[in-house]
């Protein structure tokens, strides 16, 4: 009986190896192809427009890679049998390069390279109801934390590990989700329908609070075929990681907030219409 | 130092303090929390060990209730902080009254924490001993202090421009 078992994971094993060659070729032509786009881009725009700022070249560069980090390479080999490592590769994959790349405004720069007539009928496409849709915060929080909650609640975990295609797709799921998720609370690129900030903050608390308590249900409940220690460790590295990755975008809302609430000079308050009338008497 | 400020002769500092009175407690209102629950994470958790990540005795709504005010004071502790820069910006820090809100967060919080999260949710305990209950005796009696003297402040720092007894000085 359990001889037969250990036949059977080997085979399992040597099946996973070859969709996992499979699939990392895939993503690793996938991201380095939006990286060489990125950076052509910024060349050629760089002509005809004011320089476009070097930090978010660098934060694409540095989100791309850590994309790649989780899902080629050593990290996404261990992450097929290590539930720690599969965390780490998952906090990179879904929190880590979709906030650098957030921070990289890439649609800003689709916008700048494309002609005008071009321009207009992709905003035309991104105002329009379905991306609006997808892009509204409590949406997007659907997307992030409900398809996590998924993946570990339910035998998707395992099923993931013995279906070449639900590993892609789970993957792709977990960046773009995460994308979607950091587009929608901090606007660094143009965003057609805007929620205000408190509004964002109260959609964030409840998404964060998702994150954490899955986290800590993860750490109890373990998904099937997950020992109980790596299960332990890997909640641990999810909870707190996440915490880490989520302080930032925190950090960044609220800064947004404070330049966008900074006091004018009509304000009420203050000096402002004691020197107004100075500067008109001294006219 | 508040007396320093307040008889400074920038006159609209003295005004913009009033006028952003709510603002200065909730302020301190969103750091207490997030400062708490700060202590509670640095030094119960991770160097004194006391409390455990997750007790396997915790109720469901106790990880539900956990979770969302681990949210919270992490969103609180950033946001406080901001809105303090805010206040400072615009002339209208009012350190009495920041620090009326900071304990009444404070000390809400770990009494919530105390008595609704640590007995009847049961999300983990002060420390795994049997006299657990010297432990929780001794956090509420700190946690209604801490609320208490909250209180006393934000009564101090109350509607004091109504008063119609006080000039200009004594305010």
């Amino acid at each position: 009986m359990n001889d037969n078992n250990e036949v059977h994971h080997i085979a399992g094993i040597r099946h996973v190896n070859l969709i996992n060659d499979y699939s990392q070729l895939l993503f690793l032509l996938l991201f380095s192809m939006l990286l060489i786009l990125y950076i052509s881009a910024v060349i050629r725009t760089n002509r005809h427009y004011k320089t476009w700022p070097l930090y978010r070249s660098a934060c694409f560069i540095f989100g791309i890679c850590c994309a790649l980090l989780a899902v080629v390479g050593p990290l996404a080999n261990r992450a097929m049998m290590d539930f720690t490592a599969h965390m780490v590769s998952h906090l990179l994959l879904g929190m880590l390069a979709p906030l650098l790349i957030c921070i990289a405004a890439p649609m800003t720069l689709v916008l700048r390279t494309l002609s005008i007539p071009l321009a207009r009928r992709l905003t035309k496409i991104l105002r329009s109801w379905p991306l609006r849709f997808v892009t509204h915060p409590i949406v997007t929080t659907f997307l992030n934390i409900g398809g996590l909650w998924l993946l570990y609640t339910t035998n998707l975990y395992s099923l993931m590990h013995s279906n070449s295609l639900l590993h892609l797709v789970v993957h792709f799921h977990v960046f773009l989700a995460g994308y979607v998720f950091t587009i929608s609370i901090i606007y660094f690129d143009p965003m057609f329908h805007r929620k205000s900030f408190i509004y964002r903050a109260i959609v964030f608390i409840f998404a964060l609070a998702g994150h954490g308590i899955l986290s800590k249900y993860i750490y109890a409940h373990p998904p099937e075929g997950v020992p109980l220690q790596q299960a332990e460790y890997g909640s641990k590295m999810m909870y707190y990681g996440g915490d880490v990755i989520d302080a930032i975008i925190i950090f960044i809302l609220c800064w947004q907030w404070y330049k966008t609430a900074r006091p004018r000079i009509e304000e009420p308050f203050g000096k402002s219409k004691r020197i107004r009338e100075q500067q008109a008497d001294s006219v | 130092m508040i007396t320093d400020y307040e008889n400074s002769q920038d006159r609209t500092g003295l005004k913009n303090e009033r006028t952003f009175a709510s603002r200065n407690f909730w302020s301190g209102f969103l750091f207490g929390i997030g400062f708490v629950a700060f202590i509670d994470e640095t030094f119960f958790h991770q160097l004194l060990r006391w409390h455990h990540f997750y007790d396997k005795s915790t109720t469901d709504i106790g990880l539900i209730s956990d979770g969302l005010f681990h949210a919270l004071s992490w969103f609180a502790t950033i946001a406080g902080l901001f809105l303090l820069a805010d206040l400072r910006r615009r002339n209208g820090y009012w350190l009495k009254r920041w620090l009326a809100g900071l304990f009444i967060g404070a000390g809400g919080f770990q009494l919530y924490d105390g008595i609704i999260q640590h007995k009847l949710m049961r999300i983990h305990q002060i420390r795994y001993v049997d006299n657990v209950i010297t432990y929780d005796v001794i956090w509420n009696i700190i946690a209604v202090i801490i609320l208490l003297f909250g209180i006393y402040l934000t009564i101090l720092t109350r509607n004091k421009h109504h008063n119609v007894g006080d000039t200009a000085n004594e305010r």
